[in-house]
């Protein structure tokens, strides 16, 4: 009988971003999909490209790549299809990948104070260390709305 | 020109949603139809609107005094941040004193699913727009009509306006649609 050992090890999926390297919870990947047409309409939301349509669903595109390695991407492979919190709901996101994506299994130590907001830990995979990205701190939300959680001022006009 | 309302259709299961395929700038949009009260050629606002300079709200530049009330002309593309482009049209929207000028109309199309936008949307879209709609392996916005002015932008152009001056629109050339 084989004791029963506590372990801490997590499936992670790596994806690549130019020539850097990223894990994200493999909990939260939905699926790898190949580039489609990008629908595009006027916001003010930044890193949002726009939307794909996904199973009849319409997704959005958030360019992470800004972000994360401080210029935009020249090319991109596919989609990487992601959960994203808000609050007790949860949407698909799209991030645009350069490669293909790799799961793999491994231990991830806890981000520290240091460490930006969007790193949710760290992870070692053949002698690399990896940023394990947390996507609601990472992609646009109502908490990056300007005045967000600001109680909205009726003002009363009488005669 | 007024236009007769069209015949009743038949009870149909499905919910759905009569809407305008129109643009601004080139980019495509949707409106209910049902939210706008006319369609007129901006050529027929000559004569009747009166110029507005507000710095801090250059998206309505005119007005117009319909019925009593004042009808504000917002600048499609001015709202949306759009190259400025030549508007042929402006719906006058219902249930809001603003007219809307656009580019032209695509098409009258039928809505029958209206998605949410999705929450990575955070900032002034949210009110900008109803939802985004699936046609024809499109995806479309489909405009908030009292979301192209917000209370305190009405209550900044109510106060800009000098009452004397305007006089009543009289009835022109448009086309009405029926609610």
């Amino acid at each position: 009988m084989t004791p029963l050992v506590e372990s801490t090890l997590q499936s992670f999926v790596l994806l690549r971003l130019g020539e850097r390297r990223f894990a994200v919870a493999a909990v939260q990947i939905s699926e790898l999909v190949s580039p489609s047409r990008i629908f595009r309409f006027p916001h003010r939301t930044p890193k949002l490209e726009g939307v794909i349509l996904r199973r009849g669903r319409i997704v959005p595109v958030c360019d992470v790549a800004e972000k994360l390695l401080g210029k935009a991407l020249a090319s991109r492979r596919f989609y990487l299809i992601a959960v994203r919190h808000y609050g007790d709901k949860s949407e698909w996101v799209a991030l645009p990948v350069t490669g293909d994506c790799e799961l793999i299994v491994a231990e991830m130590t806890d981000a520290g104070e240091a460490d930006a907001p969007h790193v949710a830990g760290w992870i070692s995979h053949n002698g690399e260390v990896i940023e394990v990205l947390d996507l609601d701190a990472l992609t646009p939300g109502a908490e990056d709305a300007v005045g967000a959680n600001t109680p909205v001022v009726v003002l009363e006009v009488r005669p | 020109m007024r236009v007769a309302a069209p015949p009743a259709k038949p009870h149909v299961a499905a919910r759905t949603e009569q809407i305008i395929l129109f643009r601004i700038s080139g980019q495509p949009f949707a409106v209910s139809s049902a939210s706008v009260q006319e369609v007129r050629s901006v050529d027929s606002l000559a004569g009747v609107a009166t110029g507005i300079d507000l710095p801090t709200l250059r998206k309505v530049r005119h007005v117009v005094r319909r019925g009593g009330k004042e009808l504000y002309v917002v600048s499609g593309a001015a709202h949306f941040g759009l190259p400025a482009s030549a508007a042929g049209l402006v719906f006058v929207l219902r249930k809001t004193r603003t007219a809307l000028l656009v580019d032209g109309i695509d098409k009258m199309a039928t809505m029958t699913r209206l998605q949410a936008l999705p929450l990575a949307y955070c900032h002034e879209e949210r009110k900008w727009y109803r939802g985004l709609t699936a046609l024809d392996q499109n995806v479309i916005p489909v405009v908030n009509p009292e979301g192209f002015l917000n209370p305190e932008e009405f209550a900044l152009l109510d106060a800009s306006l000098v009452p004397e001056v305007m006089a009543d629109e009289p009835v022109g050339e448009g086309m009405e649609l029926p609610e």
